[in-house]
């Protein structure tokens, strides 16, 4: 999926036959890789990302692109560096105004560590 | 009889946790149930089928408004509900430690605890699962019926017992597409009714065969599937492919015990409840007798069950702590238990119910 592909897909269950239609929020955004995806406020990170279409949440070490696997916090496959901090299991974290969410290779850095580094 | 007045301490707000913590605070008994999560009902709110059973069962009603009523129930007694509380540790002496919004930490003693910690999705490891777009039918069931988001357009369900065809139904439901419903054994697996529905719904459902590989780059783009032979291993030559940008996984669930062992309590090893689960009592009591285990982590089964075995530790508990008198708790529990007979009928519940016999037989050898 090239990279603006990535935010035309909507995958919102607008309708449901049991659920009825998906009730209003208030909306809040998010800053995934500087770019701006919306989110329900309360939800989790996660599925707004994945509401808008984002594929890769993170790369393993060795490079390995990992999404989500249990969706409840139990296996840190949808874990991202959020506000500076690696490792947020974005499942089970909800989307605040103006987070910014990044993408993390291994373990991640902490945003101090980059700055102490100079970086 | 003098009345313990440290609280009982409910560990999980999914519905055997809110049925405990209802009857100690039923009786008058203090009681502080917490979860990790920032809401509770555990599971129950992505259930959004029609529970079976009879008419106290609630049969036909659906597991989110079960979980509704529950929550309600536990408002209106006004039960000490702590929630973003994740419970890290604990020991035989009873002290229970705590962290809070995953910033504060603080221990608490307890003259009760009663484990409702549930369980955890199973996975079933083959070439290209670690791809994103593979997950846990759970996962999906999650995405779709609590957030609102499709976590794919087309998709293989791996497994045929009750959470794959319920999770295939919802699928279709929330509008993806199911390209087939794999089962390795040679029947499916699930509950007629959810089966059926898949059935109608035109969704392929095969017998005899599993997922051999996932294929794509960024994510899943194809599943490769094939027959198994009587070992379940892959059949040269049976190999097919399916476009599907999602594979889901529903092989089954393993109690999330880890609570229960820093506490002390015995284990047992039932391959029909799921794999290692505490030992336990009729009244939900493990070896460690002031702990108890109610739900998921007593045995895989399901909602209505856990539900009823939360009711049973939290009469009991009560009664424990001096709350009820001995024939009131008798009373209680032979209600609770007769409708829990009631559930492991045909020719799933049989097999639950000899199974639970079993480790009730055991505990009373381990722990006489």
């Amino acid at each position: 999926m090239s990279p603006d592909a990535e935010f035309r897909a909507a995958n919102r269950v607008e309708r449901h036959a049991v659920l009825g239609d998906l009730e209003p929020a208030p909306e809040v955004t998010l800053w995934f890789e500087g770019r701006a995806v919306k989110a329900r406020e309360g939800e989790p990170i996660l599925s707004a990302l994945v509401a808008a279409g984002v594929g890769i949440l993170r790369y393993t070490k060795k490079g390995s692109p990992r999404r989500m696997f249990c969706g409840i916090g139990r296996c840190t496959d949808c874990v991202m560096t959020v506000d500076g901090v690696p490792g947020v299991r974005t499942c089970v974290t909800a989307a605040r105004d103006g987070m910014r969410i990044e993408r993390q290779k291994g373990v991640g850095r902490w945003a101090e560590e980059d700055s102490r580094d100079g970086a | 009889m003098e009345r313990d007045t440290k609280p009982a301490v409910v560990v999980g707000a999914g519905p055997a946790g809110l049925c405990a913590a209802i009857e100690l605070k039923r009786a008058g008994a203090p009681v502080l149930l917490m979860d990790e999560n920032a809401k509770p009902g555990g599971q129950l709110f992505k259930q959004i089928h029609k529970f079976f059973g009879s008419q106290e069962h609630r049969a036909g009603v659906r597991g989110f408004e079960i979980g509704r009523d529950l929550l309600r129930e536990s408002l209106d007694l006004g039960i000490d509900v702590r929630l973003d509380t994740e419970v890290v540790g604990l020991g035989p002496d009873l002290k229970v430690w705590a962290v809070e919004a995953r910033q504060r930490s603080y221990t608490l003693e307890a003259s009760r605890i009663i484990l409702a910690t549930g369980a955890t999705e199973n996975a079933v490891p083959f070439p290209g699962w670690t791809l994103p777009g593979v997950m846990t039918a759970g996962c999906a069931q999650t995405m779709i019926n609590v957030h609102r988001v499709l976590p794919g357009k087309r998709v293989l369900m791996v497994g045929s017992g009750n959470v794959g065809v319920i999770v295939a139904y919802q699928l279709l439901q929330a509008g993806a597409e199911v390209a087939a419903v794999i089962e390795a054994a040679p029947a499916l697996g699930g509950y007629g009714v959810h089966t059926a529905k898949v059935r109608r719904a035109g969704v392929p459902m095969l017998v005899r065969t599993t997922i051999v590989r996932a294929e794509g780059t960024e994510g899943v783009e194809r599943a490769v599937i094939a027959e198994v032979d009587g070992k379940f291993q892959p059949q040269s030559g049976t190999e097919r492919t399916l476009e599907v940008d999602t594979i889901c996984l529903a092989v089954g669930l393993t109690p999330s015990i880890e609570l229960a062992s820093l506490a002390g309590c015995k284990t047992v090893y039932v391959p029909e409840l799921g794999g290692h689960m505490p030992l336990h009592d009729e009244f939900m009591r493990s070896s460690v007798p002031a702990v108890y285990v109610v739900g998921d982590i007593a045995g895989v089964e399901e909602a209505s069950t856990a539900m009823e075995e939360g009711r049973l530790a939290g009469i009991h508990a009560a009664y424990s702590m001096g709350y009820l008198d001995s024939g009131e708790m008798e009373k209680r529990t032979a209600d609770t238990r007769r409708r829990l007979r009631a559930l492991r009928q045909g020719v799933f519940g049989e097999k639950r119910f000899t199974a639970k016999e079993r480790v009730l037989a055991e505990k009373e050898k381990e722990c006489p």
